[in-house]
C-alpha cells in the first residue's frame, strides 16, 4: 500500500537520522510531546528552527567577512544556535556549533572561520535530511 | 505560588488559591494548573518549553521578550506562580530580569541556558535564582519545579506564622539574630506553628488571604471589643481561642484569626503589666550604639509586647540587621522616591492642608503601589495616612509586603528633626515625622498641634509628621471608624476613641519600581498605646500592605492603634538608599493580628533582609557622610516637643539620614519601645544619625 510504504520510508529516514546520530534523543523527546490536538507539533518546531537557524548562519557569515570580526557578536549567536540545536535534537549540528565556540574562545579566527564553514554544511545536510522527512 | 501576587504576600498564596479555585482539595490537583510564565528570545526554544510544560499540566504563558514579561508581572501580581527564564536575552540580560522579578514581586524564577558553565551556574544562584536548568531542557526537569513554589511559599507562610503566633519569647531569640532570618529564623518558631498547620488549607488560607481569596481578617474597633469582652467573660486565663471564637460569634472569623489576635493580646498585656522590665531594654537600646545588628532585644521586646508580631519582629530584624550593617541606610533617596513621606518636601508643613496634600499624595502612592495584596482592610482602624507614614522618612521602605500589622505600630519616624514633633501628642501620633533638614521644623509644630489635638482626641492621631499629621490625622481619626485602608499603605492611623496616644501603625507599602529595585517601603508599625484609654485594641492591626515597591512610593501607613498601652513599638524600618538596588527596608511589618497578616509580613521580611542587606550597607556609607549639624539644630528647637512627646511617649529614637532627614522616629511609649538596638544610637552617633533617646535623656 502506499500508505504502508510511506510510513515504511519515515520510518527508515527516522531510524537513519538517529543511527548517524543527526537527531539525538531530544527528537524523540518532541515526538512524545506531539499529540491529537498537536500532530503536527515537531514540524512546526523544526520550521521555526531552520528558519531561525538559517538567519543565525547567515549573520555569522557575514560577521565572519567584517573586519574586524565581531567575536562576541559571534558567539552570541553560536550560543544561540547551540540552545535551539540542543533543543530539537540537533545532534550534529549542535557538536559543530560547540567546536566552533571553542576555536572561537581560543581566538582562533582562522580556525573559527573554518569551523562556521563546517557548521553550515552540517547543518544544511541536516535540513536537507529532515525537510523531506516532514513532507512524506 | 503567586510570583505575581503582590510583594505582601508572598507567592504562596496565589498557587495555592488557584489550585483551590477549582473547588479540588489542593492537595489533589497541585501541581496542576501551576501558573508558569515563560520568557525566551528563541521562539523554538519557546515553543518547545511550552509544550512541555502544557504536558505537564501546567498553565503556560509566554514571552519572547523580557520587558513583555516584567510588564505582564507587574500588571497581574497574583497572575503566576513562578517564572522560567532564559539568559541571555536581546533586550534584558536574564538576571536583571530575575532580579526584578525577586524584587518585585518575590516570585521564584528558574534560569535556563545552553551554557553550563560554572560561572554562569553561579550568577544565577547570587542573583537569586531558585533553580538553573541547562538547554535542552527535559521535560523531566520541568515536572517538578512546581517544588520551587511551594518551598517559597513555604517559607513565606513562616514568616507570617511567627509574627501571628508568637510566643513570647520564643520567637525573639530567633528572630533577632538572623539576618536572613526570614526564613532561618522563622524556621524555629515556624515549624512549630507549621507543623500545627500540616493542613494545606491553612497555608492556603494564609496564603490567600494575602492574596486573594480569603479576607484578612481586619480586627476593627468593634470586632476587638468583641473579642476582649469575650476575653473578659472567660477570664484571660481561661481564654481559649475556640471559646473566645464562641463567644464571638462573628462569621467568617476563625479560630486561627482569634488564636494570633489573642496572642498579641496577650502580649500586649503583659507589656502592660511588665513595663518595668522594658524601660530597662530600652534605654539599654537607645543608648546602645548602634549594633551593626538589631539588637534582638528591640524585636523581641516588641514581640513581646505583642505588639509586634512575629513576623514584624521578623521584619524588624531582618530590618535591623540590614540596618546595621546600612546604620543610617536610610536611603535618602530612596526616600525622595518614595514619597512616601513626603516629608521630604518642604511642604510638610503641618497645615492641614498640606498635610492632607501629603496624605494625598501618600495615598496616592499607598494605592499606587498597593499591590494587590495588601490587604489595607486588614488596618482595620488603622487609618495611617499615607501622608503621616510620608511624613515620617520612614526610613523603613519596606518592600511591599507589608501585611497588616494589627499590633505594632511601627512607626519609623526618620527624622531628625522630626523628633520633637512627632511624639508630642500624648497619643503619639507616631507618624513619622520626617523632617528633611530642609527645615521642617514644621514638623514639631505641626506635631505639636496635633498632638494637642490628639490628646483626649482619639480620633485624630496627628502624626506629628508634618505632613502626615494632618493626615494622619484625619486618618487617624478613624480609629474606630476608619477602616480605611490605604490600598497600598496599610498605615492606618487610627486613634482609637478615647486613646490619645496613637498607636499608629505604619505600613509602609513600597512599590518597587523595577529600577528602583530597593526602595521599599515599609511601615513601621508603632502601637502607641496610650494609658490613656484602653481603647480598643482595634487599632492594632497594623496591616502591611503588601509591599509593593515603588521607588517612588513608599506607603507608609501609620496605624494608631489606640492602644492601651502606650507602648509604642517601634519598628525599624530602614530605608535603604537604593542605589542600585540597595533599598531600606524596613521590615517592620507588623502583621494584623490575625494570620492573614502573616503573609504579607513575610514577603516583606524576606523583601527586607534581602533588601536591607544590600541597601543597608550602602547606605550606612553615604549616611555616615551627612554631616548631622543641620539635624541638630531644628532638633533641639524641637526638644521641647519632643520632651513633652517624650513625656507621654516615652523615648523615641529617630534615625536621621545624612541628610538630616529622619528617617526613622520611633516612638516609644512609657512602656518600653522595643527597638532594634541597632536603631537606637545614641546622638552621637553619627554613623546613622540616629538619636535615641529615652524620656530621661532627651538630648538638648
Amino acid at each position: 500500500m502506499e500508505s504502508k510504504h510511506v510510513h515504511q520510508q519515515i520510518a527508515a529516514m527516522r531510524q537513519s537520522f538517529f543511527d548517524e546520530e543527526v537527531l539525538d534523543e531530544k527528537f524523540s523527546q518532541l515526538e512524545q510531546l506531539e499529540g491529537k490536538d498537536n500532530p503536527n507539533f515537531v514540524e512546526e518546531v523544526f520550521t521555526m528552527y531552520f528558519r531561525d537557524s538559517t538567519a543565525f548562519l547567515e549573520t555569522i557569515e557575514q560577521a565572519m567577512k567584517t573586519i574586524p570580526i565581531d567575536s562576541i557578536k559571534v558567539d552570541n549567536i553560536l550560543h544561540q544556535l547551540k540552545g535551539s540545536s540542543a533543543s530539537v535534537g540537533a545532534n550534529k549540528v549542535l557538536k559543530e556549533v560547540n567546536k566552533t565556540r571553542q576555536v572561537l574562545g581560543k581566538g582562533n579566527l582562522e580556525g573559527t572561520k573554518a569551523g562556521i564553514l563546517e557548521l553550515r554544511k552540517e547543518y544544511d545536510s541536516f535540513k536537507a535530511k529532515l525537510e523531506p522527512y516532514f513532507q512524506v | 505560588m503567586n510570583s505575581s501576587s503582590g510583594k505582601s504576600y508572598m507567592s504562596t498564596a496565589s498557587s495555592s488559591v488557584l489550585w483551590k479555585a477549582g473547588g479540588d482539595v489542593v492537595a489533589d490537583q497541585f501541581p496542576a494548573g501551576l501558573r508558569v510564565l515563560v520568557v525566551d528570545d528563541d521562539p523554538t526554544c519557546l515553543m518547545i518549553l511550552e509544550k512541555m510544560l502544557k504536558a505537564c499540566q501546567y498553565n503556560v504563558t509566554k514571552c519572547n521578550r523580557a520587558e513583555t514579561a516584567l510588564s505582564m508581572l507587574r500588571e497581574n501580581r497574583n497572575g503566576f506562580d513562578i517564572v522560567i527564564s532564559d539568559v541571555h536575552m536581546p533586550d534584558m540580560d536574564g538576571f536583571k530580569l530575575l532580579e526584578h522579578i525577586g524584587l518585585e514581586m518575590d516570585l521564584p524564577v528558574i534560569m535556563m541556558s545552553a551554557d553550563d558553565g560554572k560561572n554562569v551556574v553561579m550568577k544565577g544562584v547570587t542573583h537569586g535564582a531558585c533553580d538553573y536548568l541547562i538547554k535542552p531542557v527535559r521535560i523531566e526537569a520541568l515536572k517538578n519545579i512546581w517544588q520551587h513554589v511551594v518551598r517559597k511559599r513555604k517559607n513565606e507562610w513562616k514568616d507570617f506564622e511567627q509574627s501571628g503566633s508568637v510566643e513570647e519569647g520564643d520567637r525573639q531569640p530567633k528572630q533577632s539574630e538572623d539576618a536572613d532570618y526570614s526564613s532561618s529564623a522563622n524556621e524555629g518558631n515556624w515549624k512549630s506553628s507549621k507543623r500545627r498547620k500540616d493542613d494545606e488549607d491553612e497555608n492556603d488560607e494564609r496564603d490567600d488571604t494575602s492574596t486573594l481569596k480569603k479576607p484578612r481578617v481586619v480586627w476593627s474597633v468593634e470586632l476587638h471589643q468583641q473579642f476582649v469582652a469575650a476575653v473578659n467573660q472567660l477570664g484571660i486565663e481561661k481564654a481559649v481561642p475556640k471559646k473566645i471564637l464562641e463567644l464571638m460569634n462573628v462569621p467568617g472569623l476563625t479560630r486561627e484569626n482569634v488564636a494570633s489576635h489573642l496572642q498579641k493580646y496577650r502580649l500586649y498585656l503583659r507589656r502592660l503589666s511588665g513595663v518595668s522590665q522594658h524601660p530597662s531594654n530600652l534605654n539599654n537600646s537607645f543608648m546602645n550604639p548602634q549594633d551593626a545588628t538589631f539588637g534582638p532585644l528591640d524585636l523581641q521586646a516588641l514581640a513581646a509586647t505583642g505588639q509586634l508580631p512575629a513576623q514584624s519582629l521578623a521584619t524588624l530584624q531582618a530590618a535591623g540587621l540590614g540596618r546595621s550593617t546600612a546604620k543610617s541606610g536610610i536611603p535618602m533617596p530612596l526616600i525622595d522616591q518614595r514619597n512616601i513621606f513626603s516629608f521630604e518636601n518642604p511642604k510638610l508643613r503641618f497645615g492641614e492642608a498640606q498635610q492632607q496634600h501629603v496624605n494625598n499624595n501618600k495615598q496616592m502612592n499607598l494605592l499606587h503601589g498597593i499591590p494587590t495584596t495588601m490587604e489595607p482592610k486588614q488596618l482595620a482602624g488603622l487609618h495611617h495616612t499615607a501622608q503621616s507614614v510620608g511624613n515620617m522618612n520612614m526610613p523603613v521602605l519596606s518592600h511591599g509586603s507589608q501585611s497588616s500589622q494589627n499590633n505594632p505600630l511601627l512607626m519609623q519616624m526618620a527624622q531628625p528633626q522630626a523628633r520633637g514633633q512627632m511624639l508630642n501628642d500624648s497619643t503619639v501620633s507616631l507618624a513619622p515625622r520626617l523632617l528633611s533638614p530642609r527645615g521642617q521644623s514644621m514638623l514639631s509644630n505641626g506635631m505639636a498641634t496635633n498632638v494637642s489635638t490628639r490628646n483626649g482626641v482619639p480620633e485624630n492621631i496627628r502624626a506629628p509628621s508634618y505632613n502626615p499629621v494632618s493626615q494622619t490625622s484625619s486618618m487617624l481619626n478613624f480609629p474606630m471608624n476608619h477602616t480605611s485602608e490605604l490600598p497600598g499603605n496599610s498605615f492606618p492611623l487610627v486613634s482609637t476613641p478615647g486613646i490619645s496616644s496613637l498607636a499608629p501603625k505604619v505600613a509602609f507599602q513600597e512599590d518597587v519600581n523595577s529600577e528602583v529595585k530597593g526602595s521599599v517601603g515599609f511601615m513601621p508599625s508603632y502601637d502607641i498605646f496610650n494609658d490613656l484609654n484602653q481603647h480598643k485594641p482595634q487599632n492594632w492591626e497594623l496591616q502591611n500592605v503588601g509591599m509593593m515597591f515603588n521607588s517612588s512610593q513608599h506607603s507608609n501607613s501609620l496605624q494608631g492603634n489606640h492602644d492601651h498601652t502606650q507602648s509604642i513599638l517601634v519598628q525599624q524600618g530602614f530605608l535603604s538608599g537604593q542605589n542600585r538596588n540597595s533599598t531600606v527596608i524596613s521590615k517592620p511589618m507588623f502583621l494584623a493580628g490575625d494570620s492573614t497578616g502573616h503573609v504579607n509580613a513575610q514577603n516583606s521580611n524576606q523583601h527586607l533582609n534581602s533588601l536591607l542587606d544590600n541597601t543597608v550597607r550602602v547606605k550606612s556609607e553615604r549616611v555616615a557622610d551627612a554631616a548631622p549639624a543641620n539635624l541638630y539644630p531644628d532638633h533641639f528647637g524641637q526638644e521641647d516637643l519632643m520632651s513633652a512627646l517624650l513625656k507621654q511617649v516615652g523615648s523615641f529614637f529617630s534615625l536621621y539620614d545624612t541628610d538630616g532627614d529622619i528617617i526613622l522616629l520611633i516612638l516609644t511609649s512609657k512602656f518600653p519601645i522595643f527597638l532594634q538596638q541597632d536603631i537606637i544610637a545614641p546622638a552621637e552617633n553619627n554613623d546613622f544619625d540616629f538619636d535615641g533617646y529615652s524620656i530621661d535623656n532627651i538630648p538638648v
